[in-house]
């Protein structure tokens, strides 16, 4: 406690980038949390089946459907490109700037990977299953409703992520962070340690994903 | 206790990191408009905040031009009478009370009070005033679609926020709800700056235990916005899905003039727990500011410190913890099992507890001080005494077996107006009258500002007392007009019609308020440094009004808490946070500048 109040910094040694993402994050949980709070809620009250998601989230590789290969192989994805982000992160407060600006672009490659066949999935849901919004051929319209909002609010972040992993990479790229170069917006020098607050953000990304992962496909 | 005078502490640790430097706008534009100051985007909250209040204002009048003379005004039918509801409740809540203590009084006395020279994210800060912005005219733009705003009430309640009999169920509720949205973005951007800026900037010597408490109720309200604010944005997505794309969140199957809607399977449960999760919160998002600022008014108006420091911190801390797990008492009509209404019936009591210990700890402020008239002082006293009566039926309206007679009438209208309308709306003014200086160098007029405070004060009461006895009458809420009902008698119509007499008058007397404002800029009585003789650090600048940067060369060093008044052996009857123990014996009528006492590093 006493710690804590003492002054100036209530966390020592925690850049102000840093706490700001950790308290966006916390807030940002509530969101994602009510999001799957109200998807239970409808779940159990809609008077309509709900689908089998094993059948639903199937693909079909010669004939035989395999369950949730697709879901598998997107969350593999994500979770190794927590792992390209952890690396970054650990080159970046080295000043390895050519390593870190390719490992920072392989995680947004991994993180476009994962949009693009999110945008798959749902376009076989749409086109070929016929599920919307407002209807699901395959038991309660809920399912399309919460399925579309909750994974696109998810796969929003995820593109944002991308965006930014990207302009990151090239203002490591550049040196911006040795130089003291000024950002284009907010005319404040950057530093090496935006690219741990983004790690914070990408993973959050990934956890959130498998609490979706859990609570849509495997329930 | 640990709250004996004096508090100094003379040996203060080293800075533990370089200042970060400061960003210097260069044109007219980035001065004034697209500003990153956070003392220039708190006045461009204040006035969008204050001007969408003056139409809730208005919006108010019309309404009880309606209640007070049924059947006179031909231009106000049913369906406007609701959207002047909704949009009158709306605002008030929402874009004025929130906008306004958080990003208006937020942003311009966090990075004063806490010894700061900006918010930490000053890009992040201007962004979130335009998205507020951006968020009111989307709002605005509401009255002027074809059918006019939404009149679902301001708790939105679907399914008939959304269905076709209710006034605005074309655009309007779409607006609305794309506007909340936006609140909420614009909202968090600022937010995180507040909470940031008070956990890691502040000044040397300035530990969390002695922010002034105008500080810490503006911090954990920012906390409760950040926490409660989700439900409602969420709440707010999912009703624009059922409205625009048809999904059914929240609609159970209808039938509608015969005819079977597509909805079904959804519940509107759902959306009254998101809605009140929120709501519930955003009361004491509005109140916990009111009751820092009103510590502070106190304190300095009666030259006294304040009773209880770590008792009124903790009771605030407390208060918007508590906050998160009473919702449901805004339920007890909808239906819930018996416990659940026990169970929310009791933490809605048990949050009277650290409520009413700050009263008392306000009374013993108050207790032998030397209390100064001020108007400041006098909005202060006039808040306590609101916020006490509004409190009190607060407390009937908790449990279960009194509000459910109650619930829906004018005695609830009576108990929100007390608690969450008028009482924060007096804090508001006394903050203006005591800031105005600050802001402008100049004091509000005297006579126009105690002509304010009589009408208001006493209006209000008068406004609101009758309809607390309309209330136990019977007489229902969100009525356009009562017609022949038996059980109620004549007579509260004439009780009506005199209520909104006092209501026009209570509004001249806002606008009587308002020229003050605008005259006082050139004509006040010149302030000259710290006109109140206080002892936060915003009055400690080097230039009044502060300039870019706040403070001067050197950012102050602070050695004792906020509230160091009529210190016996001081010549002084206040000693300034930035003064040591072997200077106070100085005469500091003229506050020192930052650079007193030990030098700060500077990079
Ligand atoms: C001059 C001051 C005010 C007057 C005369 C006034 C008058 C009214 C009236 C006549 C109603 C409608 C009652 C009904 O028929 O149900 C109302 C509702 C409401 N007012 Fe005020 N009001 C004032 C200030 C405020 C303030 C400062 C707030 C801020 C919290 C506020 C918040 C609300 C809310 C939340 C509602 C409920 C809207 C709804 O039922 O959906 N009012 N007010
Ligand atoms: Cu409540």
């Amino acid at each position: 406690m006493g710690d804590w109040s003492s002054d100036q910094r209530a966390f020592k040694n925690v850049p102000w980038g840093k706490a700001m993402m950790w308290i966006f994050l916390v807030s940002d949980t509530f969101i994602f949390s009510i999001f799957l709070l109200s998807y239970m809620t409808v779940r159990s009250s809609t008077t309509v089946a709900w689908p089998h998601p094993s059948e639903v989230f199937a693909l079909s590789f010669g004939g035989e459907p395999i369950p949730l290969i697709l879901i598998a192989i997107m969350t593999f994805i994500l979770i190794t490109s927590s792992g390209t982000m952890v690396l970054a992160v650990n080159y970046g407060y080295r000043k390895d700037r050519f390593r870190t600006a390719v490992l920072l672009l392989a995680t947004a490659a991994f993180g476009a990977a994962f949009v693009g066949m999110q945008a798959f999935e749902w376009t076989k849901l749409i086109v070929e299953e016929g599920v919307r919004p407002w209807t699901n051929p395959m038991g309660a319209a809920q399912f399309g409703s919460t399925f579309f909002m909750i994974t696109g609010f998810h796969g929003f972040h995820v593109s944002i992520g991308v965006l930014f992993l990207i302009i990151l990479a090239r203002k490591v790229w550049r040196g911006d962070y040795d130089r003291g170069q000024r950002g284009f917006f907010t005319s404040r020098k950057g530093n090496y340690e935006i690219i741990e607050t983004m790690g914070l953000y990408w993973h959050f990304v990934d956890l959130v994903w498998v609490f979706i992962f859990a609570f849509f496909y495997l329930w | 206790m640990a709250d004996i005078v004096p508090t100094a502490v003379d040996d203060i640790p080293s800075a533990e990191v370089a200042e970060v430097d400061l960003y210097h706008a260069r044109s007219w534009w980035t001065k004034y408009v697209f500003s990153q100051d956070a003392k220039v985007i708190a006045v461009q909250y204040s006035c969008t905040a204050i001007a969408i209040g003056l139409v809730a204002l208005v919006l108010s009048w019309l309404m009880r031009l309606q209640l007070g003379f049924p059947e006179s005004f031909s231009f106000i039918d049913a369906s406007d009478y609701y959207q002047f509801i909704t949009m009158h409740g709306m605002i008030m809540v929402i874009y004025l009370l929130t906008a306004l203590f958080l990003g208006g009084f937020g942003n311009y006395l966090i990075p004063l009070m806490v010894g700061a020279r900006d918010m930490v994210f000053p890009y992040v800060n201007m962004l979130s005033f335009w998205v507020y912005l951006l968020a009111v005219a989307v709002l605005v733009a509401s009255f002027f679609v074809p059918g006019g705003p939404t009149g679902a009430g301001w708790t939105l309640y679907p399914p008939q926020a959304i269905l076709s009999g209710t006034p605005g169920s074309e655009y309007g509720i779409i607006l609305m709800l794309v506007s909340l949205a936006l609140f909420i973005i614009g909202f968090t951007m600022g937010g995180l700056n507040y909470v940031v800026t008070v956990l890691q900037a502040r000044t040397r010597g300035m530990t969390l235990m002695r922010l002034p408490l105008t500080v810490w109720g503006i911090f954990v309200a920012t906390i409760l916005a950040l926490l409660a604010f989700p439900a409602l944005f969420v709440g707010c997505v999912m009703m624009i899905f059922d409205r625009v794309l048809g999904s059914s969140f929240f609609m159970p199957a209808i039938v509608e003039m015969g005819q079977q809607l597509s909805y079904g399977g959804g519940s509107p449960l759902l959306f009254q727990h998101l809605f009140w999760f929120f709501g519930h919160p955003e009361v004491y998002i509005v109140a916990l500011p009111a009751f820092g600022i009103v510590s502070d008014l106190l304190s300095v108006h009666a030259r006294r410190h304040i009773f209880g420091y770590r008792m009124m911190v903790w009771a605030i801390v407390i208060i918007g913890a508590l906050s998160f797990v009473v919702w449901a008492h805004h339920m007890y009509v909808s239906g819930m099992n018996p416990w659940f209404g026990f169970f929310f019936a009791t933490t809605t009591l048990i949050i009277a507890v650290p409520t009413a210990l700050k009263v008392y700890n306000w009374a013993l402020t108050l207790w032998r001080a030397n209390i100064q008239f001020t108007l400041p002082m006098l909005f202060a006293l006039g808040f306590i005494v609101t916020f006490v009566n509004g409190g009190i039926t607060g407390l009937f309206l908790g449990n279960v077996v009194v509000d459910v007679p109650l619930s829906d009438t004018m005695f609830v209208v009576a108990h929100f107006h007390m608690v969450m309308g008028v009482a924060p709306i007096l804090v508001i003014f006394g903050a203006i009258y005591h800031w105005y200086p600050l802001m402008t160098g100049r004091m509000l007029d005297e006579k126009m500002g105690q002509f304010h405070f009589w009408v208001t004060f006493v209006g209000a009461y008068t406004i609101f007392l009758p309809l607390h006895y309309l209330g136990l009458l019977g007489v229902p809420r969100r009525y356009f007009e009562m017609g022949e009902t038996s059980f109620i008698p004549a007579s509260a119509q004439d009780l009506n019609a005199f209520v909104t007499v006092v209501a026009l008058i209570v509004g001249f007397a806002q606008i009587v308020f308002l020229f003050n404002l605008f005259r006082s800029l050139r004509h006040g009585k010149v302030a000259g440094r710290n006109p109140w003789k206080a002892a936060s650090l915003e009055w400690q600048t080097d230039d009044v009004p502060p300039g870019h940067g706040n403070f001067g060369e050197h950012l102050p060093v602070v050695y004792r808490w906020a509230y160091d008044y009529s210190v016996p052996g001081a010549p002084d009857d206040f000693i300034p946070q930035n003064v040591p123990s072997n200077a106070v014996a100085e005469n500091h009528a003229e506050a020192p500048s930052a650079a007193d006492g030990i030098e700060a590093p500077r990079t």
